[in-house]
């Protein structure tokens, strides 16, 4: 294994890891704020895929592809929060998890009734095609390291907005005690939707992003989501801190575990062998680095006790 | 004075720059009441959660019946006989007051991993409930389910369920909030029976009671007990007077 | 609760009745229509004794159901080939005997929720039930990555495997012993809810807190319940896997976690017999929906988030007019 491709790699981790980040972070704000747990997160992402597939294969443009995802992801949050999510809030997380479930059933299928079963693809922009050579002669995907920049942008613009702005004050006296906020006068119920399709609207975002490197499908929302749970095991729940380090860590894991351990059993096992176990157990690896921390920190590296 | 039952030495809790628990010391001997008073924010509840267990000191000893229960968990601390009351009812509202009660002696047994037997048909359990309920007058009261008691007896209830542990003390959170004169003065005759059982550290912010009921007194203020004495010596404290009676006069 | 019992028996009766019908009609898909409906509801019968009982919202319990049914295909692929498991340090060979791959299905998923169980357990809350949908999914991926018993593919087992006496080929009598397997574990289950153990697990359930400071170690006493609801669920996987002589990771996916909870919910939480109205009613729309249109998904979706929102008893709690179990 050389330098060279151990740098791609963790670039490659780098890319995974915010777009990781891009779906925790809307999970673990709604339920910072409002203390939901939303199955249908995962949902959101691929509304925000098929939008830009969709809205790609009319207008040719990609870029106009991404703003559809936005928009038709914080649209589709704002409306799911108005029907479905508000009479949630008060209540267990059970009846959370039931009823975001059903809203994934409802989803997946109405999605493969309009689109179809058969995946769609979103293609990258000429402009973003190829590669780049960074500083040290790596040739890297324009495409990849554009996500990476967005996806670090993102939670700059996160982290600004929480703490520097006025909305951002209502969404931290929120996390800390709804009652304060109600008694200053904020309309709590707008803030809750705002809240829900922002976090929407990074999710869609998410969904296109990754869709133009992969298919655009229905049913590709849930295992990232899977992903995303971990993330905010690990990173500790309501942090973007946390969700921010624990994405990272769960991308570079996994990107560089798929990479590297079937190369360390290759040292004492015969090739295919040395594969088979070396990928088996890469595709456990971030879980039982989920175990690593639920043992010695269950709270999270970020979570508070 | 007779050996403590139990005995809190120099315990310190900081949470952050807050210094909740600053070398707290107190005990609680054979047949006494021993009444924690303090204004809010005085740290009263960080200590009971030291005490009763959920809370680690940074330093400092518990220790009861002559064990070291600092680094024990609330379950064996409970087993040793350590009975609790909570501030707002912690009870299983969906259940009786007989299957509370029933609990209550579970716990007690050590039968939590029987699998077979009915727990509602076992004698021996339902008569350590049913006696325990008697004490308190909710016998007749054992099959209403807990959500629909009153106020005052679910105060009674969590007395009863302490009861079912044969507690060799009992640690008591404002037993007596919100439930009304007559309630609370039929509770305190019960209490001022039961010190001679077991004795009981009483957390209260009702001071009529506190001054009708307890033996001794100790004041807690910032997460220090500026004094500890009999009712006429608390009364009398001129520290006393000015750091809590005088914000009571005062409010 | 009188009334319950009533619908109870009912439900049975059903149970019984409907094979039987189409046994005599000679209609052997809806005896295994039924046989289906009964193994559901001995998965959703374990889940709700950590679920209703515990207030453990595990949305993992696929791990087990799979790990059930990996148990039997891997057990019968090895007798099927006359391949031993394995020859050192001692020899390990397939069987396809029912009753010991049940028992082996029993021990492994029980084995598997003590580990999950042990570690989930240190959380609440929501981190539990992200914890347990996250262990359910890494099974499903090692599966697919791992190629010795058939990978993404699966594994299919050709021949039923035996009991003894029995022809378990016949629909009727691999039904009857689903259906006997299912009373046994109804039985064993409501003696436990009734016991010190089952009122300490539902005493925690309500009121933590209570519950520790009379004494009980609630952390044990939720991870007993948890391996009990596993190792019943693997052995429903174990017959699962039997009914379709076929295993593949799908049984460990996130959505059968999703389907198991939700028998429990169409028929009612903490309830006894909820799960097992819930997998018949299941059953029935699938039959019925699925054959009116080809997203029937979507309606059982509308149907769950209807009974969430705004008829929690499910099923039997409709029935019976009484909000909830005790539970509460």
């Amino acid at each position: 294994m050389t330098t060279l491709l151990l740098i791609e790699q963790i670039l490659n981790g780098l890319q995974f890891g915010v777009m990781l980040f891009l779906m925790a972070a809307g999970l673990t704000l709604i339920f910072g704020v409002m203390g939901l747990i939303n199955l249908a997160h995962g949902s959101l992402y691929m509304v925000g895929a098929f939008a830009a597939a969709a809205m790609a294969a009319w207008t040719g443009n990609f870029f106009l592809a991404l703003v559809a995802s936005l928009v038709a992801a914080a649209i589709v949050g704002a409306l799911i929060e108005l029907t479905v999510i508000r009479r949630l809030y008060e209540r267990d997380h059970l009846d959370q998890v039931l009823a975001t479930f059903a809203l994934i059933l409802i989803f997946s299928e109405a999605t493969r009734w309009i689109f179809g079963s058969f995946p769609l693809f979103l293609n990258i922009p000429d402009v973003l095609k190829g590669t780049v050579t960074l500083p040290g002669g790596i040739e890297y995907s324009v495409y990849r390291l554009t996500i990476i920049v967005i996806g670090l942008a993102v939670a700059v613009g996160l982290f600004l907005l929480i703490s520097k702005t006025r909305v951002g004050m209502r969404i931290r006296a929120g996390e800390n005690d709804r009652e304060m906020i109600a008694a200053l006068g904020v309309d709590i119920s707008v803030l809750y939707t705002m809240v829900f399709a922002l976090g929407a609207a990074l999710a869609g975002l998410s969904g296109a992003l990754v869709g133009a490197i992969q298919s655009v499908e229905v049913g590709m929302g849930e295992p990232v989501l899977i992903l995303a749970f971990v993330v905010i095991v690990i990173g500790g729940i309501g942090s973007i801190k946390g969700a921010l380090a624990g994405a990272i860590l769960v991308g570079l894991t996994d990107t560089l575990g798929r990479t590297l351990l079937p190369v360390v059993f290759g040292a004492f096992m015969d090739p295919s062998s040395a594969t088979t176990v070396g990928s088996a157990l890469a595709s456990m690896l971030i879980y039982i680095l989920m175990a690593g921390v639920l043992l010695f920190k269950p709270t999270g590296l970020f979570g508070s006790a | 004075m007779p050996d403590s039952i139990l005995k809190v030495s120099n315990i310190e809790k900081s949470f952050g720059a807050l210094k909740a628990s600053d070398g707290i010391s107190l005990d609680l001997v054979p047949g006494e009441i021993h009444a924690l008073i303090g204004p809010n924010g005085a740290g009263k509840s960080t200590l009971i959660k030291q005490i009763a267990g959920g809370l680690k000191p940074d330093a400092g000893s518990v220790q009861f019946l002559g064990h070291e229960i600092t680094g024990m968990s609330t379950a064996q601390r409970a087993r040793l006989g350590l009975g609790r009351t909570f501030q707002i009812s912690a009870l299983a509202m969906g259940f009786t007051v007989l299957e509370n009660a029933v609990l209550g002696a579970v716990g007690q047994s050590g039968s939590v991993f029987r699998f077979f037997k009915p727990a509602m048909k076992d004698a021996a359990l339902l008569a350590r409930a049913r006696s325990a309920l008697d004490r308190v007058n909710l016998r007749d009261y054992e099959n209403v389910v807990t959500s629909e008691l009153s106020h005052g007896q679910r105060r009674q209830l969590e007395v009863a369920v302490a009861l079912t542990l044969a507690p060799k003390a009992f640690l008591m959170d404002e037993p007596m909030a919100g439930m009304g004169g007559e309630g609370s003065k039929t509770l305190t005759n019960f209490l001022q029976e039961l010190k001679h059982e077991a004795p009981i550290l009483l957390v209260e912010h009702d001071m009529d009671a506190v001054f009708a009921c307890a033996d001794r007194i100790s004041v807690l203020v910032y997460g220090k007990i500026i004094a500890t004495g009999s009712v006429e010596e608390i009364r009398a404290h001129p520290e006393v007077r000015v750091a809590y009676l005088g914000e009571e006069d005062a409010a | 609760m009188l009334r319950e019992r009533y619908i109870n028996i009912l439900i049975l009766a059903g149970l019984v009745l409907i094979p039987a019908y189409a046994y005599f009609a000679e209609e052997p898909f809806t005896i295994t229509l039924a046989t289906r409906a009964v193994i559901f509801a001995l998965a959703g019968v374990g889940l709700n004794l950590a679920l209703g009982q515990g207030g453990l919202v595990s949305f993992g319990h696929a791990a087990y159901f799979g790990m059930g049914g990996y148990a039997m295909g891997i057990l019968a692929s090895h007798a099927q080939n006359y391949e031993p498991i394995m020859e050192v340090p001692f020899l390990i060979e397939g069987t396809n005997s029912m009753p010991v791959i049940w028992l082996v299905a029993i021990v492994m998923s029980a084995l598997l929720a003590l580990v999950i169980g042990a570690l989930s357990l240190r959380t609440s809350g929501v981190y539990f039930i992200m914890v347990t949908l996250a262990f359910g999914q890494m099974f499903y991926y090692f599966t697919i990555s791992w190629p010795a018993y058939g990978g993404e593919d699966g594994l299919s087992i050709y021949v039923r495997n035996q009991f003894p006496g029995l022809n378990t080929l016949d629909p009727i009598q691999f039904f009857g012993i689903c259906f006997v397997i299912l009373l046994a574990v109804l039985f064993l289950v409501d003696r436990i809810n009734k016991s010190p153990f089952g009122l300490a697990l539902n005493g925690a359930h309500q009121q933590e807190e209570r519950a520790l400071t009379v004494g009980i170690n609630v952390y044990r006493v939720r991870l007993v319940a948890f391996v009990i609801s596993g190792a019943i669920t693997g052995l429903a996987g174990a017959l699962f896997a039997d009914l379709n002589r076929f295993v593949s990771p799908t049984m460990f996916s996130w959505q059968i976690s999703g389907e198991i909870m939700i028998f429990i919910i169409l028929g009612g939480v903490a309830r006894l017999f909820g799960p097992v109205a819930g997998a018949a009613l299941y059953i029935v729309l699938e039959h019925f929906l699925g054959g009116l249109s080809e997203y029937w998904f979507i309606y059982l979706g509308a149907i769950l988030l209807f009974v969430v929102l705004f008829a929690k008893g499910g099923i039997i709690g409709g029935l019976s007019k009484k909000e909830t179990g005790r539970a509460g």
